[in-house]
């Protein structure tokens, strides 16, 4: 008789399962935060977080190493995740800063948001955050936002120059993270504005790097969603189709941060830096990370701030 | 190398969410292994049990954890119980088969010199069943090792960074390092888990040399082939 | 038990099995691309790693260095070698076949320890005795190999086939984040929507399968052991004795001879 008796496995499974059941009592949603602001004992540190996408923490290096060179006291968590892991993580104390980009914070907060002009996404934020005891600074010149990209040569084929004309190359496949399915300015809004909806959603986990470009240029995909400071823009030779109706929002880069730590200093601090920062910037910063050069992001962050006298 | 510190850092981290598995695995492998001597039925169940916690995925088992613990999902708790289980299914195993292999015979020899249950347990068998155990041990060193760099999936810090964010960069020198840095690592544990060894169980050198000895005049080798009877050497994922 | 409920109400919910559905869902395209993935990549390894076995069990050549090199395998971070050789594969070859032939030689080189392992060890663990007699019945080599060797140790070449395939199968899981299908995606997805319900039902998904594959592999071997072929347990014990601290040590999966 085996020891993998049909009773002894039975009670094997029954154990083990019983642990299960009996510790599994946990009714807290794990992915919830906790509610009220714990955070981690010294109230006037700061943690730094940042997206999981190089461009991110690139952006969260230069507000670190900012805030450390005017005598804050600074931490930093960087490559969290997307939108729906750090605003948790901001609620909760794990961090209390964070540069994010203006319309897909407000798209976070207000599904059914109007806004997209700079100013007026701007203005409509600080009411919007308000709500999860945050805050947000000034924003700066430099944007990053999400696109509709495809080949040069798939566009000269099909005589594509705008997000609309994707109704005549209907069906295909279209590649970006798995949000983009759910937000307003991915497919639902694809559909809803542009009235474009047989697309086949290829969900891919790198926010428009590596993967998702060489699905593109391989044609697994042909369209994709690749930020518009993206390095690979320029190297594969690819086009931002036209967005006439604002589907895509402004999307300028700002800190958002918990009103526990938001004081004049802080402020003078970050709008230093937003004042300075270019589109250009942006994409130079990534090509240094993410080129050929392979720069590690705290490199290209404190180059950023020495030439922009802000270390 | 600019970014030898990150390099550190990461490799520290990675050590830290190690070491904690590894030690608590052995730990608490020690009674769960004694546990199968006591009859056919405990054996069983516990080997079923180890068994089918060992047979659960990583990530998956990452994940489920908050529901039972109450964790958040990216906590790095999740990570080190998760290995801890994994390191114990292993052990158990391996401890399990270490007490079978100390002969009846010395432990009755022992009680018949006055041991008391405990002493005994500590002074002869525990010692004697040393040798199987710290193979186990080695198994799962290496093992938890490995996996730690799938918590970065998870959020955790440690060199899996250098994987996806090596990934995210197109920058395969950076995967490398990552993959060559934990083999040193586990190299590194390997090399003291063997020292180790030979401090706390000088014996066995002795009784491997005697043993060489005794091979070379032996026509068939079956109990030498029988013993390095395998399989179980995959690594975890 | 809540957060289980909501999960299983995932998994069983219609509206997740729908076809056409946008990517990870409908499951049963992720549970077949989980399979097609595990299948491919068990059957190459199989082929590699199997005669290799074969023949190190049969003459004795190379043990020392199969020991080292399943242990060395052993120590490979899973996720480091997938990325490694999907970028690579995936530069080399066009399209996404890259990242599906840098997935698979991954998948492939991470099983083969095991049925290595799993192929010689059960060679090496039949009767001496056995294969004395054949051979003065004036088998060859071959003919021994086939008739008396393999049959007899089938148990430990399907239990390193076991812990192979179990492997592939988690390794599998963490290969979305490459870009590849399969069940994984089920669960980074949930990771990136912040959805716990789509995690742990992912994660319930994996499980399960993992669990029933083990299982009907655990049934074969059963099915294949040979009463009375001396792999009892006091051989067994008898050989325990002599173990020396160098031995590779079985994980749980590898119910190994045990009879009772």
């Amino acid at each position: 008789m085996s020891i993998f008796s049909k009773g002894r496995v039975a009670f094997g499974v029954i154990a083990v399962g019983a642990v299960v059941a009996l510790a599994g009592c946990s009714q807290a949603d794990p992915t919830a935060p906790d509610t009220g602001n714990a955070g981690g004992g010294d109230s006037s540190q700061i943690v730094v977080g940042s997206f999981a996408f190089p461009e991110s923490e690139i952006l969260g290096e230069i507000y670190a190493q900012a805030l450390k060179a005017k005598g804050f006291d600074v931490q930093t968590k960087f490559n969290i995740g997307p939108r729906q892991q750090t605003i948790p993580a901001l609620q909760d104390g794990s961090i209390n800063l964070i540069p994010e980009y203006n319309g897909n914070l407000l798209a976070y907060y207000d599904t059914a948001f109007t806004q997209r002009t700079t100013d007026d996404v701007d203005a409509a934020l600080t009411d919007a955050v308000a709500k999860d005891n945050l805050t947000v600074y000034s924003s700066a010149a430099a944007e990053d936002k999400d696109a509709y990209v495809v080949t040069q040569a798939y566009a000269q084929a099909n005589g594509l120059t705008s997000i609309g004309d994707l109704s005549k190359v209907q069906p295909f496949s279209l590649g970006a993270n798995p949000q983009f399915a759910e937000l307003g300015y991915g497919i639902p809004g694809l559909k809803s504005v542009y009235g474009v909806s047989d697309v086949t959603f290829v969900p891919y986990e790198d926010f428009g790097g590596p993967d998702t470009v060489k699905a593109l240029t391989d044609n697994t995909v042909q369209v994709a969603d690749i930020y518009t400071t993206s390095p690979a823009l320029k190297a594969e030779n690819l086009l931002v189709l036209k967005d006439p109706e604002n589907l895509i929002a402004a999307q300028n880069v700002l800190p958002l941060l918990s009103k526990s730590i938001d004081t004049p200093e802080l402020k003078d601090a970050l709008d230093a830096i937003s004042a300075k920062l270019t589109t250009d910037d942006l994409i130079d910063l990534r090509n240094r990370v993410e080129g050929s050069e392979q720069a590690s992001a705290s490199t290209a962050a404190a180059d950023w701030l020495k030439n922009a006298g802000l270390l | 190398m600019g970014n030898f510190p990150l390099v550190v850092d990461l490799t520290l981290n990675h050590i830290r969410l190690s070491i904690i598995p590894i030690v608590l695995g052995f730990l608490i492998a020690i009674p769960l292994g004694r546990l199968t001597l006591t009859g056919r039925f405990a054996r069983g169940t516990v080997i079923t049990a180890m068994s089918l916690l060992y047979t659960i995925p990583s990530l998956p088992l990452f994940v489920i954890l908050p529901a039972i613990l109450g964790t958040k999902v990216l906590s790095d708790t999740n990570l080190i119980v998760a290995l801890t289980i994994y390191a114990v299914a292993i052990m158990v195993r391996a401890t399990s088969d270490a007490f079978f292999s100390v002969s009846a015979d010395t432990k009755q020899a022992a009680t018949a010199m006055g041991f008391s249950a405990w002493r005994r347990f500590w002074q002869v068998e525990f010692p004697l069943a040393g040798p199987v155990m710290l193979a186990g041990l080695r198994v799962v060193s290496v093992s938890t090792i490995a996996l730690v760099s799938v918590g970065v999936l998870i959020g955790s810090e440690n060199l899996g960074y250098l994987f996806t964010n090596g990934k995210q960069r197109n920058n395969l020198e950076e995967v490398g390092v990552g993959i060559i840095a934990t083999l040193l690592i586990a190299l590194l544990f390997d090399l003291i888990l063997v020292a180790l060894g030979r401090i706390l169980l000088p014996w066995v050198r002795v009784d491997r040399a005697a043993r060489r000895r005794s091979k070379r005049t032996t026509a068939l080798a079956p109990l030498a082939a029988g013993d390095s009877a395998v399989a179980g050497s995959e690594g975890r994922s | 038990m809540n957060l289980f409920v909501n999960a299983f109400a995932w998994i069983f919910d219609p509206q997740n099995w729908q076809p056409g559905g946008v990517s990870p869902l409908p499951i049963q395209d992720r549970l077949l691309e989980h399979l097609l993935y595990t299948a491919i990549a068990v059957v190459i390894a199989a082929a590699i790693a199997l005669p290799l076995g074969f023949y190190i069990g049969h003459t004795g050549k190379g043990r020392q260095f199969v020991i080292g090199f399943t242990g060395a395998m052993r120590a490979l971070p899973t996720l480091g070698v997938l990325f490694f050789l999907t970028m690579v594969l995936g530069s080399l070859v066009k399209g996404a076949s890259g990242v599906f032939w840098g997935t698979i030689v991954a998948l492939v080189i991470l099983a083969i320890p095991s049925i290595l392992a799993g192929a010689y060890a059960g060679l090496e663990s039949v009767s001496r005795p056995a294969i004395d007699a054949a051979r003065a019945l004036g088998m060859t080599e071959m003919q021994i190999l086939t008739r008396v060797e393999i049959p007899l140790a089938l148990p430990l070449i399907i239990g390193g086939l076991r812990a192979g395939t179990l492997q592939v199968i988690a390794t599998a899981v963490i290969a979305s984040y490459a870009g590849l299908g399969g069940l994984g995606r089920i669960i980074s997805s949930g990771i990136g929507l912040n959805d716990y319900d789509r995690i742990l039902g992912g994660a319930i998904l994996v499980t399960v399968f993992a669990l029933l594959v083990d299982a009907l592999f655990a049934l074969v071997q059963r099915v294949t052991r040979v009463p009375g072929a001396d792999n009892g347990d006091r051989g067994l014990r008898s050989r325990r004795r002599a173990s020396r601290p160098e031995t590779v040590v079985e994980t749980p999966t590898r119910e190994r001879n045990v009879t009772a």
